[in-house]
Order: structure tokens, then sequence, then C-alpha cells
């Protein structure tokens, strides 16, 4: 299968370019493309070219899925000429995979049946049945009229504790698509057609979205819109081991963008697995510990932790005793008379005390470096989002002031989300640029990240205005936000671009 | 539901054909979920000669929902807990195992069958479980004391 690798190369491809046309012309519906289409193939020839760090993706709700399965469900009944409730159930034993699920089939049916929880019975329809004589093994009822319901595996028990059974697996423990039959020992798995007979509709309705939950866990190329409440899925077609070259941003119909390779948010341009490793290093301890190597010694007799707290080098381990200089760690009595002034410093003794030491100190300056300022962009988007919406408030008196319209108050809005989108990015370029390696390319990606900034403070710095100036800033403000969008741009491209042609030197294995 | 007339109907067929090694009654006349259950060691188990008290409770939602079997008897074993719960850890009692058309008397006959077979690798008490597979007879030597002492 070389569908992967189509994807890779398409990403930038004239191809692919139509194809998102397409897309959207869908979206716009068949009148309005009538209407103007030879301007606005133009202008969307410009607008929609899709990036180099744009993936392709579709939104789908639950209906969608719904249809999804249902198809190929249809698929492979025509394939096997076995019926749909069976199929369904052998498609989720297969997760889905169609082509290996057939192969399967064809070569071991009664196996490949028996693993799924199936039998090779697939005789009769789903009906309850009045048997005579029969007593309920579940609950030892008896009587003439009592419904009975059993699957083709024919264990057969009472509705109502089938019934019972069956709301209990699907409403307490939140299980659709591995329900065995009640039988004792019996693997047989419970069928839609079997549950449909016997459930309420609401238990119906739960079951589907049950199913559908693990459908979507199932499929490499489904992943959930991890905002609360959000019912969307993304369907895209980036793999996992595509994620050493691509971060594959996705944006759901509610809005939130995310990456599809770890359901995070947006974290352009970094790759999944360096944020993994970014977000662990923050978090990790060993900072404190990189703290403590930096500003401390050790004795290099008992390895006592010691921070000088006063201005004589001549230290005394409290501990052991031990006389040591602070500066070049080598004995004191070896320093004759030059107290308070240690020359010492190309002693064997002191020396691999000191690179250590050294070698800490710098790497946790370098981290910091990133860190601070990948902080202050987060810390920056949230104080911006506070502004704006003070602002917003405000922007009513603008337009009574200002005789501006809502329409043209809108302009604040589109810079805040500018604002707020260019913070995210810059805030993972720093993350990102901690684990490169110096080049060239480098070089490059600061002065991108540089440019960007400055752009962002400078728009950052516009909208703190007092609101009554802020209309005359209008031009100003539009122009900035056009800039700084521009600059965002071009800094994802060619980050992008780079990371899929594995151009990045990185100082971390990953 | 009905469930007291399963319950009823299991603890019958209990008293009147009782497993090998096992009988059982209810704790109190009034309440069909409690039960006592006086178990037999196996022969040729270090358990023989033992009596063990067990207590099986039944869930209101049974048979939907799985009994839960305990030991108050103290018992010298890796798959029972050994604190004043006396708790056992069963496969086919985990609520997702757990079938409704299973039965009180298989649930007691695998508890049993346990006491000859423990299984180390589901243990509850690892320091046993380590102990009954690196040192088989000093663990026998200490289940028939604890039998002796407790279970007698």
């Amino acid at each position: 299968m070389d569908s992967d690798d189509d994807f890779m190369s398409d990403v930038s491809s004239q191809d692919d370019f139509l194809g998102t046309q397409g897309s959207e012309d869908e979206s716009l519906g068949e009148d309005f493309d009538d209407l103007d289409a030879g301007f606005s193939d133009d202008k969307d020839l410009i607008k929609h070219k899709k990036k180099p760090y744009e993936v392709e993706f579709k939104v789908l709700d639950p209906p969608d899925i719904e249809r999804e399965q249902l198809g190929q469900v249809n698929e492979v009944c025509a394939v096997l000429g076995l019926p749909p409730e069976s199929v369904a159930i052998l498609l989720r034993f297969g997760r889905w995979n169609k082509e290996k699920l057939i192969e399967s089939y064809m070569e071991h049916p009664e196996e490949t049946l028996e693993e799924a929880g199936l039998g090779s019975n697939f005789e009769g329809t789903a009906k309850t049945e009045r048997v005579p004589g029969f007593m309920c093994d579940i609950c030892c009822e008896d009587g003439e009229d009592l419904e009975t319901y059993a699957m083709r595996c024919g264990h057969r028990y009472c509705v109502d504790c089938y019934r019972h059974y069956l709301g209990q697996k699907i409403k307490e423990e939140g299980e659709a698509a591995r329900i065995q039959c009640p039988g004792d020992g019996c693997n047989r798995i419970v069928d839609y057609k079997s549950l449909d007979l016997l459930v309420t509709k609401e238990l119906q309705g739960r079951y589907r979205e049950l199913l559908t939950r693990t459908y979507v866990d199932d499929k490499e190329n489904l992943r959930w819109c991890p905002a609360p409440n959000c019912q969307y899925a993304i369907d895209c077609g980036v793999k996992n081991r595509d994620l050493r070259r691509i971060v594959p941003t996705v944006r759901c119909f509610c809005k939130h963008e995310f990456c599809f390779g770890c359901s995070l948010n947006d974290h352009q341009p970094a790759p999944c697995k360096l944020v993994k490793m970014w977000l662990q290093k923050c978090e990790d301890d060993s900072e404190t510990a990189n703290w403590i190597s930096a500003n401390t010694k050790e004795c290099t007799k008992c390895n006592s932790t010691i921070e000088k707290n006063g201005g004589c080098n001549h230290m005394t381990c409290r501990k052991c005793k031990y006389e040591f200089c602070w500066m070049c760690m080598g004995l004191w009595s070896e320093h004759g008379t030059s107290w308070y002034n240690c020359n010492r410093y190309e002693e064997k003794s002191g020396a691999d005390a000191r690179s250590a030491q050294a070698k800490s100190r710098s790497s946790l300056e370098r981290y910091l470096h990133y860190y601070n300022r990948y902080a202050n962009h987060e810390q920056s988007a949230k104080l911006d989002k506070d502004l704006y919406l003070k602002t917003e408030k405000k922007m009513t008196s603008l337009q009574s002031q200002s005789g501006l319209s809502w329409i043209e108050v809108q302009f604040l809005d589109t810079a805040s989300q500018a604002l707020q989108q260019c913070r995210q990015t810059l805030k993972w370029t720093y993350a990102f640029a901690f684990y490169l390696a110096r080049n060239n390319l480098t070089e490059i990606f600061e002065d991108n990240q540089k440019d960007l900034e400055m752009a962002v403070e400078s728009l950052s710095e516009m909208f703190e205005k007092p609101v009554a100036e802020l209309a005359e800033l209008k031009v100003d403000i539009l122009d900035k936000t056009a800039y700084c969008n521009k600059r965002r741009v071009i800094l994802l491209s060619d980050t992008a671009e780079n990371l899929k042609n594995g151009e990045w030197s990185f100082n971390v294995e990953w | 539901m009905g469930s007291i007339k399963r319950i009823s109907k299991e603890l019958t067929e209990l008293t009147e054909s009782p497993p090998e090694g096992i009988t059982v009654e209810l704790a109190d006349e009034s309440n069909v979920y409690e039960w006592k259950v006086i178990m037999e060691g196996p022969e040729g188990s270090p358990y023989y000669n033992g009596k063990f008290l067990v207590k099986l409770s039944l869930p209101t939602e049974y048979p939907f929902k799985p009994p839960t079997v305990s030991f108050a008897t103290k018992i010298y074993h890796p798959n029972v807990t050994n604190d004043e719960k006396g708790s056992m850890c069963l496969g086919m009692l985990r609520a997702d195992e757990w079938k409704p058309s299973s039965k009180i008397a298989a649930v007691l006959q695998f508890a049993r069958q346990l006491l000859s077979e423990p299984m180390p690798d589901d243990a509850v008490e690892g320091r046993i479980a380590e102990q009954y597979k690196t040192d088989r007879g000093r663990y026998e030597e200490v289940a028939r004391e604890w039998t002796r002492k407790h279970a007698s």
C-alpha cells in the first residue's frame, strides 16, 4: 500500500490543491458557485492554496460516522454473504480492517467466526417466543405466557431477564461491542437485531453511541475532538509514523484547533514527540535538581550538598570538617598563603569538579532561556485575551463615541484572534528551538521567530491603548494584524517544509 | 425481578444435594442474601481436616451482579487476603466476567478447588504466592499450622 506516501508527497502538490478547492466549492453550495464562478475561482486560487503546514481533514458528526460503519458492513455483507448483524460483529472484532478480516474468513471461516463470538449458525430471525414448559434459568420463573428470547446459540431466557442484563451492560458498564450471551460460559456476542428487539429506544440510542465510540477508537484515521462536550470526530490520513515529519493541526466545527497526532492543543511548529518531551521536562522535578547542582556544590569528601552563604572561599564542611576552596574545589591546605584569592585554576583536583558544575549550569541557563520565553507567550496570550474581553465590553461605547458600526469594530476581534494564534505558535517555537541543533537553518528560523515576535508585541501594545484611541488606530491595527498573520504563515511554512524533508537536526534523539 | 425465587431455588438445591465438602445455610433465617458456608479443606491439600467458615453475600441485584466470597476463618493462602476481611478475588466473580446464569454452587466449588490448587499469578497476598512458588514445603507447613490453629 502506498497510500501514506501519496499523502506525504501530496501535501503541497497541485492535485491536492484542486482537491481542497473541490471541497470548498461543495460547502459553498452549487447555486452560489454558479453565481460568480469566474471571479471566485481566481480569488480562491490565492486564498485556498494549501500551506505546507496544513493537512487534509474532514469533520464528521455522529450520523456521518454511523453511515460510514453501515457502508462498510454492507460492503462486507456483499462479499461474505452473511447477515449484516453478524458482519457488524465480525468487523468490530477485526477492528474494521476489512481486507484482513475477509482474508482471515476465507482461510479459516469457522475459527474466525468462533473467535469473533459468532457461531456458524445463521438460520432464523430475531423474535421472542413463548415456549411450553420453559423455566428461565436466571430468575427461575415459569408460566405459560412467559415471553422468552434466545440468540442463535440457543441459550434461552425470559425477556425480562434478558432486558435487565442488556440494560445493566449498556448503562452501568458502558459496554456495547462485547456484550456476551447471558449464558454461563457462552461467548456469543449480542447482535444489534437482538438488542433492538429487546431494549427501549433510549437504550438503543445509547448502544449506538457506544458502538460509534469504539468505532472511532478503533480507526487510525479518526479521532474525537477533545473539546469538552464536542460531538464531532476528525477524519485525517496522517499516520502515527508520519508524525516525525508533519504536525497535523486540525480545526473542528466547534472551532477548537488541536493536533490530530496527540489531541493536545495546536502546537505547530513543534512535532508531537518533542512537545511531549518538553512538557515532561517542564513538569519534571529534575529541573529543581538542576538548580541545586548549579547553585550548590558538593563536598568532595562526604558529598554533602553545600550552598555558599558568605563571602569567604575557605569552606569547612559542616558534616565531615573537610576544608576546601569554593572556587577551585581543591584542598584548602594546598592553597598556602593565597587565601581569599584563589589562583589555582589549573589544578587537577579542582578541574573535574568544576567542569561538571559548569556544564550543568550552562544547560540550566539554556533551558531557562527557552522556558521563560515559552511561558511568557503563554502568559501574555492569557493577558491579551483578558484585555480583549474587557475591550469587547467597551466596544459598544466605542460605537457610540466614534460613530463606528458594529461591523466596523470587528477589527478588534480579528486582531485578538490573530494575537492568540500567533502567541500560541511563538510559544511552541521556543520549545522547538530548545531541541534544535545549531546550523544555518536555525538562524533563518530564529530570524523568522524574531520577526513574528516583534510584530506580535507591537500589535499587543496597540491593544493596550485607551478605548477612545482605538478607533483612530483601526487602520494600523488592521495592517499589523495582517502582518502578524503573514509572518506566522512564513514561519510555519518554512518549519514544516524543513520538517517534511528531514532538514532539521536536533540535539536529542526522538 | 424474581431474585428471591432464584436464590431460594439455589439454596434448596445446595442443601438437598450439597457438593463435596461444602455445607450451606442462611446466616439469619430472615435474610436470604447472607449465607454461611462451611468448607472442608480438600484431601491432599495442607488445609485437609480444617473446617473453614466462608461468608457468601448476595447483592440485591443478584443474579445480575456477582456474589462476594470471604473467609471468616483465618487461612494462609495466596488468593485470600491475610486480614480480618479474608477477601477472595475470583475471576468469575468480577462484574464483567459474571453471567447471570452462573450458579452459586459453581462459585463455591471453584473456591474449594482453589484450596487444592492456588493460583499464585492472581494472588492477593504476593508474599505467600512467592513462597508458594519458590518454597512449597515451607508454604505447606505454615498453611497446615494455621489450619490446625484456626480451622479445627
